[in-house]
């Protein structure tokens, strides 16, 4: 529990290496990255790592040949967190030897990065960096879409959720064909999932419906679903539209002006009124009103707008961008990029996900009596490394399947 | 010292395209005008042809990069090329008859042209990254603009020649996906229409990954990595096939270079070819020949320099008159380009001589020494060789004092030469930015055909270039243009006989 986890401290650089030395997963990410559970192979061995050490230094271009080599290194620099690139044409701590123009990135997962700060326009509840129960839902919303979306759609089933420690989540998609994507196809996946234009800014950001008045069936798949995170979070848990600012904003996507002259004129009186029953209001005037199908495709907007995932889409565009490795910990929080189990992502609490010194403190209780492998089964973070474990054994299984029907279409 | 270059290749004799000894070739070599260029020509062809048609295409290709720096919409972009097409690089339809003119053999030969002269352009193009990709986009432009010209059996006859590896989605697929595909049938005016649309038009399933611009915006279904295209959008898979495969062929082409080098005929054709891309332009800007009559005079010239001339003549015109004296570079480009200008040879040796007057070079040194490299660059001496104006392309890949200012002068000596040579003609401060922008996105013709429309405001628009969405490819053509405006303009009593203004018609017919 958090009270003992106070014996240690988690943030100091002893904990840290003790972290990497004793409990982080090294084979369990070698395999997952490798793909395969045998030797090392390019997916590993030309494989960018970069190091953010204290002071802000951060060392581009590093390799590994194996798993060993992997561990020795971090241990050596004691970074206080790593991130993971692509595969490249060679390994990447040869860069300086390879002719100009040769040293490119050739595979790598899809990677998508959720962050709460995108919210930050429509959340009640914190701000920047905070997060809590209630903003989770955000994420949660976004987490189903995506799911739904990339794996009816697209057809990629190696999908792994993983908290960033703080205040998002990432997804690493790990099918070959996602592998292999080029920037221009991520870009294009990128758009398709674009449906909140980003920016600061408040006013319609959403514009889904070219040329047609209906959603395009990929949005309207999800929108069901989202129409019921709209009750639920915004109008009730988060209950936007009880400010002012809130329900102005609320009025601004109203496309009919004697519209909100009356729904403004009526919350003026009673700006208190509950967000539930604003909604309920439009949704009254709407029904009777001659412009019935126009204001509906309004609302279905704004259920977009408040409701749909919201993509930092500069992470998914390109190979060679960073992402931080999942069981990293976070430098602030102190606590572990865990896996998120997409089917009880709901009930998520970013404030159970283990700390650096709670996991320590549960491993100094657990006393020396088993062998020094595999260490972390005797902690809080077993649940999570399992999980990285089934994943990364899918892959393989599939991998091997299309070998197979490979080898068996050549006979 | 007025030096012999090497001969440009913008000589090369505008000879009618003739079929290149492959005259036993069967008519259905090229079934269609629409070519995947699949296959590498297998034909033997002079050296001359082998050039000329490259040069040909590149023109085009140039006019496509320029309408897209400019930002010009589709359809003027598919006008233009395609007018330009017709003069450089036509490609008749299979249902052009013979009361066209047009013979089988004919559109065979131009078929073979256009073959050759993408095959000779990728040897040019396949070099380096950023060559490719401006290859492939032009390319696929003029491809684009090819394709939506083409008849539908035509285009029928594209689909069948190879696998777009597409599937035709069925009946009872189709019935079960109703409500999501429909929903992508979109742009009708009512629901009949949309009705009509449904019952008519098949869909096609690729993987997704082979139209990634219908995915971006949401314009197909998706389903397991399966994209259900439309009929109506089914060119989209073509155009981005045409693309990948053209990508792979560049990249072939490079790693096959090196055994290429071998031939010493080809590497200087190819060299400079992709050297003229890199410029933004490919010009061969002729002007006519054969006319005695002067048609421009000495004292002439002062006047017509403010007038007319563009940046890069107007500051050698500049430096003459204030020092009496430019450089070598400065006196060869000038000359050529006076004499571009139907200076004749006497004329210009009077000019010369005038704007020496006042500097070091005294009367005898002139007559000994610039005499002589005045008559050699009108052929009069040496070889005899006819030596042309300098294009833009070798003014911008020339000498860095005389060449192209647009390119060689840094940006706050290029807004003070600007401003030096044009304010009294409505170029305003508020414009240079803007050409400035040009310059820094290294598009220096634009920036050039930039300011030709702000000092011609009077008779061009915004876009409209040397008129007719022209963009400047040489100096030579930016100051008959502007000589011709005015002329038209005040009629052609003031500086032209009515001789000259028949010529001046000549020269714009050949260079539209």
């Amino acid at each position: 529990m958090a009270s003992d986890a106070m014996d240690i401290d988690g943030s100091s650089p002893e904990a840290l290496r003790a972290f990497y030395n004793r409990l982080y997963p090294f084979p369990s990410i070698y395999k997952w990255l490798n793909q395969n559970d045998q030797a090392p192979s390019r997916l590993f061995t030309h494989r960018e790592f970069a190091f953010t050490l204290p002071g802000d230094i951060y060392l581009r271009y590093q390799s590994f040949k194996d798993e060993k080599e992997f561990k020795a290194q971090v241990l050596r620099h004691v970074p206080t967190r790593f991130e993971i690139g692509p595969q490249y044409t060679f390994r990447p701590r040869d860069k300086k030897t390879a002719k100009p123009g040769t040293f490119n990135p050739l595979a790598r997962e899809l990677v998508f990065d959720i962050d709460m700060t995108d919210y930050d326009p429509i959340r009640t509840c914190c701000t920047d960096a905070g997060i809590c129960k209630r903003c989770w839902g955000f994420i949660a919303a976004a987490v189903h879409v995506l799911e739904d979306s990339i794996r009816d759609q697209y057809g990629y089933e190696h999908l792994l959720w993983v908290y960033s420690g703080r205040r998002g989540i990432h997804l690493w998609i790990s099918d070959w064909g996602a592998m292999e994507l080029s920037d221009e196809l991520r870009k294009a996946i990128v758009g398709w999932l674009t449906v909140v234009l980003p920016g600061k800014d408040s006013g319609k950001k959403v514009n889904v419906r070219s040329h047609s008045k209906s959603l395009p069936p990929s949005i309207g798949a999800v929108i069901g679903h989202l129409a019921e995170v709209f009750d639920e979070l915004i109008l009730e848990t988060q209950d936007v539209f009880a400010s002012t600012e809130g329900y102005e904003a609320l009025l601004a996507l109203i496309p009919d002006a004697a519209l909100v002259h009356t729904l403004r004129s009526k919350w003026v009186a009673d700006p208190s009124r509950p967000s539930t029953d604003k909604w309920q209001d439009l949704r009254q005037l709407v029904k009777n009103h001659k412009q019935k199908a126009l204001l509906k495709s309004a609302m279905e907007d704004i259920v977009l707008q408040y409701t749909y995932p919201r993509l930092d889409a500069e992470v998914s565009k390109h190979r060679n961008h960073l992402l931080k490795a999942p069981f990293c910990v976070h430098p602030k929080t102190n606590r572990i990029c865990v896996p998120v189990d997409p089917k009880t992502v709901d009930d998520f609490d970013p404030d159970e996900v283990p700390t650096v010194g709670q996991l320590l403190l549960e491993l100094n209780n657990a006393g020396k009596d088993s062998a020094a492998e595999d260490e972390w089964k005797k902690t809080s973070l077993a649940p999570y490394v399992e999980m990285l474990e089934a994943h990364t054994a899918a892959i393989i299984e599939s991998k091997r399947a299309i070998k197979q029907e490979k080898n068996g279409m050549s006979w | 010292m007025f030096k012999s270059s090497h001969l440009p290749l913008e000589h090369a004799d505008k000879k009618s395209w003739a079929s290149g000894g492959a005259s036993s070739s069967s008519p259905m070599e090229y079934p269609t005008p629409l070519n995947f260029y699949e296959k590498p020509p297998m034909f033997d062809v002079k050296l001359e042809q082998f050039e000329q048609s490259a040069l040909d295409r590149l023109r085009i290709l140039a006019e496509i990069e320029s309408c897209s720096a400019r930002g010009r919409p589709w359809d003027e972009t598919k006008r233009i090329v395609s007018t330009l097409c017709q003069k450089h690089l036509r490609l008749s339809s299979n249902t052009a008859g013979g009361d066209l003119g047009i013979m089988d053999t004919q559109k065979e030969d131009e078929r073979r042209k256009d073959h050759l002269s993408h095959f000779v352009l990728r040897l040019a193009f396949c070099r380096t990254e950023d060559l490719r990709q401006r290859f492939i986009t032009a390319e696929s432009t003029l491809f684009r603009c090819r394709f939506e010209e083409a008849t539908p059996a035509e285009r029928t006859l594209l689909y069948e020649s190879r696998d777009f590896k597409w599937v035709k989605v069925d009946d009872v697929e189709k019935k079960s996906l109703e409500a999501n595909l429909r929903a992508t049938l979109t742009g009708f005016k009512n629901i009949a229409e949309q009705n009509d649309a449904w019952d008519r038009d098949a869909f096609y399933k690729v993987q997704w990954s082979q139209v990634p611009q219908l995915v971006e915006h949401r314009r197909v279904f998706l389903k397991k990595g399966w994209a259900y295209v439309p009929a109506r959008q089914q060119s989209a898979i073509v155009f981005r096939e045409f693309e990948v495969h053209l990508r792979q062929a560049l990249n072939m082409t490079n790693r096959a270079m090196p055994q290429m080098d071998e031939d010493t005929r080809l590497t200087p054709i190819i060299d400079h070819l992709s050297q003229g891309f890199l410029a933004g332009v490919a010009s061969d800007w002729q002007y006519e020949e054969g006319d005695d009559t002067t048609k421009l005079r000495a004292e002439q010239v002062d006047e017509y320099a403010k007038k007319h001339w563009p940046l890069c003549m107007r500051s050698i015109h500049d430096q003459l008159k204030k020092d009496h004296h430019v450089k070598h570079y400065g006196r060869l480009y000038y000359t050529l380009f006076l004499k571009g200008m139907k200076l004749d040879i006497n004329e210009a040796i009077a000019f010369w001589k005038k704007s020496f007057q006042g500097g070091k070079v005294t009367e005898d040194k002139f007559n000994k020494e610039y005499r002589y490299n005045i008559r050699h660059t009108y052929g009069q001496e040496g070889k005899r060789a006819n030596y042309q104006a300098k294009t833009c392309v070798a003014l911008l890949t020339g000498d860095a004092e005389y060449g192209c200012p647009y390119r060689f002068l840094a940006p706050e000596s290029l807004q003070t030469r600007l401003q030096i040579s044009y304010a009294d003609q409505g170029l305003q401060s508020s414009d240079i930015h803007e050409i400035l922008n040009n310059k820094k996105g290294s598009h220096f013709n634009i920036a050039c055909t930039r300011v030709f429309e702000i000092t011609h405001a009077k008779y061009v628009k915004k876009g409209e270039g040397l008129g007719q969405s022209e963009t400047v490819t040489h100096p030579n053509l930016y100051a008959e243009r502007s000589i011709e405006f005015e002329t038209k303009k005040e009629g052609p009593t003031k500086v032209t006989s009515k001789q000259e203004d028949d010529d001046l018609e000549g020269i714009i017919m050949q260079v539209d």
